[in-house]
């Protein structure tokens, strides 16, 4: 046990060091030779990768130290992200449901969602976030991160709808039929048989929607010039590049591992609620 | 007693395709019919959040030159991206494949680095290229279809049944011809369900990748600015252009995998 | 250089796996001369499918060797000496069935005439005319075997190794490939290793049934077969072949594993 733990961080450390090498090697040789393609390299289109770490604790014109400013950015993006993620999937799975046990919706319905994995539903952000800034509740538009929190849960519902139909439908006919001769009543077959058989597809599907879900919260905080959240720091840092290119090369690490620590709970959750060993990551 | 199966007649099995769709076709029609008054009129859903059907595609007739323009040149960064980004990933899967210990070890970190927002490194590819330039839209795409392609192909190629490749051995077959016979052609069923995914990456990375900036004249650039100048119509019409052409990207790889999967009973059982 | 009949011969083979872990055979000694149908049986972690692999140098042993037609089993490997035949038919489903039984004569560079005219002879060997075109998920079990036994025929190798091939089969279907198989066999003349275990297949089929005991693997006995040639569905009811099962069976009473009460209690439900 100590032994796999011990070899899993020695992987993880060779890794992230051949990543590093990998890095400084590409700017040393890039550099040394001038070489223009396909981008030149310079300190302002590639930075050290140390530098940006260093650069975490320069303060920031907030007056915050980078690195808090964007742990305080990245924790307004996971919340939209999170709560769009929740949402979606958990009206994805009951239409699922619902469509599965009545097939004639199904056969009118199912052909759309799965059209829908095949376009660019993403470039929908900037018309949903400006357009609900235009709606009026209770007087005023709805907060920034619900506005973006609808493109998480848009990006969710359908891949977990698709995966919930299907996952419904995969459960083994002899299983189906032992059920029968138990006499059981859907809702039984539902809960005992079918949902459990339907798991793995489900989750297959989160781990998708999980990495969409902060793509389209950072989208949709980009393209609505919402500057809390690590979108909008993009945005700011974007703008002062040429003289600072580290802050945006930071909130992109940033950006990377909130994806990355969505996924990996995700993965977690599945581990605790799947008993079996996960096969299709992607 | 042998009873012989009636076989379905042409005019038979028509009716029967016809009942299996007839939900889809009658969703179809009251999806556009709700679109088109149900939602402006009874609920009053306003222009900015969804404008009338009739307007869109009015807005589409209209700028359909604008709209075009915008849809090549977004096209091609999407398909350039595509090409780059599964190609390598493809050459890099057979690499790491010869070497099983390493591509083995890396095979979690490549799935975890699918979960990186990638998009969003959009600004620092154009601070590489040029604000301009189609080549950021490109790398975008490119990386995009990176990951997902090489760790679906690497898992096509190092899951195959083990007889399949001791009867290789048996026939003293070098490791190339391994390759050749038994472990790419295996593969290629995860080969395409990942390319089938690239498609549609690589569509959504050419129009974000606009968002950020780029020829004023693609589709992305069109739909950030009329949302700014608030003609809806026209940013939905160029959603539905970037749609269009993601479900024919989609349908074209299908239709490539249909025709190198011959062989496969999944697509000989739906002939 | 002595002068050997023999097409295999073993001396004192072992096989452990891991470091320090599992013996799956000891001390195996055996002679196989040219012509002969050789079953191996025993209960199952008796190591018989793993002596096989030996043999056909798909695995190495861990002492001993191995000779086949008087060189190493890897040099008789490389010389393509043998024919394989899994308990799995192991059938590419990308090539048709003409182009599975091909195979083998493509690694060997026959060129298209030649090869088209031995895939011709193999199908009618295994009666499969007609069926040269479909693909291997088109056709039953037993046809997919007889597939797998064509393509391990079709380039004449000195000997064939087979691994439980009917093991997947019905009753019905296994006896018939039982019969077909020694017509095959007299035909051609070609030396067969079969793994089975099935006691009234090993008597059946064979010259000599090896009997084989659990942990470590070794020879427990060995029954020669004197039952007439050729051998016809009647043979099974002679008074000789109930007397050879019987001898076989205490042998494996007397190899004393548990396992061989539930093969011999199947073999009794069946007979």
């Amino acid at each position: 046990m100590a032994a796999r733990v011990g070899k899993r961080v020695v992987t993880f450390l060779l890794v992230l060091g051949g990543l590093w090498a990998l890095w400084e090697g590409y700017k040393w040789l890039w550099e040394r030779t001038a070489w223009s393609k396909p981008f030149r390299v310079d300190d302002l289109t590639l930075p050290h990768a140390h530098a940006i770490l260093l650069q975490l604790g320069e303060s920031t014109s907030t007056g915050d130290d980078l690195w808090l400013f964007l742990i305080r950015a990245a924790l307004f993006t996971a919340k939209s992200a999170a709560v769009g993620f929740a949402f979606g999937a958990v009206v994805g799975f009951f239409l699922g449901v619902v469509l599965v046990q009545f097939d004639v919706l199904r056969r009118g319905i199912m052909p759309y969602v799965v059209a829908s994995q095949t376009i660019p539903i993403l470039a929908l952000a900037p018309i949903v976030v400006r357009g609900l800034g235009s709606v009026s509740i209770g007087g005023s538009p709805p907060p920034d991160w619900v506005r973006v929190s609808v493109i998480a849960s848009y990006l969710t519902f359908f891949p977990v709808t698709v995966n919930t139909i299907r996952g419904l439908r995969s459960a083994d006919p002899w299983a189906l039929e032992l059920m029968h001769s138990y006499a059981a009543r859907g809702w039984t077959v539902l809960w005992k048989l079918r949902v459990p058989s339907a798991l793995p597809y489900i989750f297959t599907a989160l781990k998708i929607a999980a990495t969409a879900s902060v793509v389209g919260a950072i989208i949709g905080e980009q393209t609505a010039s919402i500057s809390n959240g690590l979108g909008g720091a993009i945005l700011n840092f974007n703008q002062y590049y040429v003289l600072e290119p580290k802050n945006l090369w930071a909130t992109n690490f940033y950006a990377a591992l909130l994806g990355i620590g969505f996924f990996l709970v995700v993965l977690l959750a599945e581990k605790v609620v799947v008993h079996r060993a996960p096969e299709r990551l992607v | 007693m042998s009873t012989v199966e009636p076989t379905p007649t042409a005019t038979q099995r028509l009716g029967e395709q016809i009942r299996y769709w007839l939900p889809a076709v009658v969703v179809f029609g009251l999806g556009l019919a709700a679109w088109e008054w149900l939602l402006p009129d009874v609920l009053g859903v306003e222009e900015f959040l969804l404008p009338r059907f009739s307007d869109v595609v009015q807005a589409l007739v209209e700028e359909r030159d604008e709209l075009l323009r915008g849809a090549w040149i977004t096209f091609k960064e999407a398909f350039g991206g595509f090409v780059l980004g599964s190609g390598v990933a493809i050459a890099a899967a057979l690499v790491l494949a010869r070497w099983r210990p390493f591509g083995n070890a890396l095979m979690p970190y490549m799935i975890a680095a699918n979960a990186i927002p990638i998009i969003a490194f959009a600004p620092i590819t154009n601070a590489w290229f040029g604000l301009l330039s189609p080549w950021s839209k490109v790398t975008i795409a490119a990386v995009l279809c990176f990951f997902p392609v090489l760790v679906n192909t690497l898992r096509g190629l190092t899951s195959v049944d083990p007889e399949s490749v001791e009867l290789m051995r048996s026939y003293a077959a070098s490791e190339r011809d391994v390759f050749r016979r038994v472990r790419i052609p295996s593969s290629l069923p995860y080969v395409f369900s990942a390319l089938k995914v690239a498609s549609v990456l690589a569509m959504i990375g050419a129009v974000v990748g606009d968002y950020f900036g780029g020829s004023l004249e693609a589709l992305g650039i069109v739909v950030l600015s009329a949302v700014n100048l608030s003609r809806y119509s026209t940013s939905w019409a160029a959603i539905l252009v970037a749609s269009i052409m993601g479900i024919a990207f989609y349908g074209a790889v299908a239709l490539v995998e249909r025709y190198a999967l011959r062989w496969h009973p999944s697509v000989q059982r739906r002939t | 250089m002595s002068v050997s009949t023999s097409v295999v011969s073993i001396n004192g083979l072992s096989k452990v796996f891991g470091k320090g872990g599992v013996t799956a055979l000891q001390g195996i000694d055996l002679e196989v001369e040219r012509g002969e149908f050789v079953s191996l049986i025993g209960p199952s972690g008796c190591g018989k499918s793993t002596l096989l692999r030996i043999v056909g140098d798909i695995i190495a042993p861990t002492e001993g060797e191995v000779a086949v037609n008087g060189k190493p089993a890897r040099k008789a490997r490389l010389d393509r000496d043998y024919g394989i035949v899994f308990q799995a038919p192991v059938l590419y489903d990308w090539r048709t069935v003409a182009k599975n039984i091909a195979l083998p004569l493509e690694m060997l560079g026959w060129n298209r005439a030649k090869r088209a005219a031995r895939v011709r002879d193999m199908v009618e060997l295994v009666e499969l005319g007609g069926f040269e075109k479909h693909h291997p998920w088109q056709l039953s079990g037993g046809m997919q075997q007889r597939v797998s036994i064509a393509r391990a025929l079709s380039f004449s190798p000195a000997l064939l190794l087979m691994d439980e091939p009917f093991g997947a089969l019905d009753e019905m279907t296994r006896e018939r490939l039982n019969l077909e198989l020694l017509r095959i066999w007299a035909e051609t003349g070609s030396t067969v290793i079969f793994v089975t275990h099935s006691i009234s297949e090993a008597v059946f089929l064979s010259t000599r049934v090896v009997v084989m005991s659990p942990r470590p693997g070794r020879v427990a006995s060995i029954v020669p077969v004197d039952l007439p040639q050729p051998r016809t569905a009647a043979t099974r009811e002679q008074p000789r072949f109930f007397e050879l099962v019987t001898r076989v069976r205490e042998s494996l009473h007397a190899v004393g594993a548990d396992e061989v009460e539930e093969t011999l209690a199947t073999e009794d439900e069946l007979a």
